[in-house]
């Protein structure tokens, strides 16, 4: 007997499974009074590094809790328990970017009951991370010098996500052809609404600037928990 | 990488509409994408191939791929373009003031099950 064939329409998006679970994390979160942060970018510029300099920043004022995301090995984790903060290696066993649910179970490894701000470092790649939605309150992304400033045109979407964009490595700008007005103005035509700040987390240079924006919307973040 | 994370992604999705429709197995899947979305077709297909071997719902499914064109819309005059020939820039009166109307697309637009 030939077995009959149904033709089951869905027309949804790909990733609208992905947007649900992250928009409910998100609410949760709010809730709870923790202030996620996805932090993004290409491998090799410097996420981890200016992480460290940002908790030694703001720990004083936050409890901070990091989820460090990649393939494999717990290098960056190992790094970053030298701070102080709590932080949890995640791997995604091979996968290029990390989905709500993922960051949902690293959360519940991480215990946030203490948590105030929790980082999630993802996985080093400027396509897949800007697709799927983390349920990230805010997401950041860091383009160091080297990578040049023609990189908001190559990955747009990825810019277009991004509440705010550090530009890392300032301190290499004398050895590179690396225009900062382009880049600011191929930044904002992805994204108009993004917030440019000029870093050097090795040396410190802007550091601050960059920690008082995450404190501010951290700090207001929590705030709506109250209302 | 991505497209094998995008392929599991949508066999997670299929698999609960499968049970929610109590069906045995799925015969072809029918995707739309876009033709500037971050997907490769080429790729999509043999990380579709490689994945599908190893489920059970979807070892007899074949994956049929429609691609959406990129057009985007001009702000300045109000017309239209494709996006991949002519890009940010409007071919008519040279506006960057410009979006994309269709072609980051990528949805799942139905499936034959039995």
């Amino acid at each position: 007997m030939k077995k009959e064939v149904r033709v089951l329409e869905i027309k949804q998006s790909v990733f609208a499974d992905n947007d649900r679970q992250a928009e409910f994390l998100r609410q949760e979160l709010k809730e709870k009074g923790v202030f996620l942060l996805n932090l993004m970018s290409s491998p090799g510029s410097g996420k981890t590094t200016t992480l460290m300099r940002t908790i030694e920043m703001l720990k004083d004022r936050f409890k901070i809790g990091v989820m460090e995301a990649d393939i494999d090995s717990d290098v960056d984790a190992r790094t970053i328990s030298e701070s102080g903060a709590k932080v949890i290696q995640l791997h995604t066993g091979g996968m290029c970017h990390l989905d709500a649910e993922m960051t949902r179970q690293g959360l519940a490894g991480l215990e946030t009951g203490d948590v105030e701000l929790a980082v999630l470092e993802n996985v080093g790649n400027l396509v897949c991370p800007a697709e799927f939605d983390t349920g990230a309150s805010r997401n950041a992304m860091i383009l160091s010098v080297p990578e040049g400033h023609d990189k908001p045109l190559k990955y747009p979407l990825m810019f277009s996500i991004c509440d705010v964009v550090l530009i890392n490595k300032i301190d290499v700008l004398p050895y590179f052809d690396f225009d900062m007005d382009k880049c600011r103005e191929y930044i904002h035509m992805r994204n108009p609404k993004a917030k440019v700040i000029p870093i050097c987390a090795r040396t410190g240079e802007g550091m601050e600037e960059w920690a008082d924006w995450l404190a501010e919307e951290a700090a207001d973040w929590r705030r709506q928990k109250e209302k | 990488m991505h497209e094998l994370g995008v392929v599991f992604h949508i066999m997670d999705t299929l698999e609960s509409v499968a049970e929610e429709n109590k069906a045995e197995g799925i015969s072809k899947v029918v995707l739309e994408l876009g033709e500037v979305s971050t997907v490769i077709e080429s790729y999509l297909q043999s990380c579709w191939k490689w994945a599908a071997k190893k489920r059970e719902l979807f070892t007899d499914a074949s994956l049929v791929v429609e691609m959406l064109p990129a057009v985007t819309y001009c702000e300045g005059c109000g017309q239209t373009y494709p996006t991949v020939e002519h890009g940010k820039i409007c071919p008519y009166c040279k506006s960057p003031d410009t979006w994309l109307l269709q072609g980051n697309e990528f949805n799942i637009k139905e499936i034959e099950v039995y």
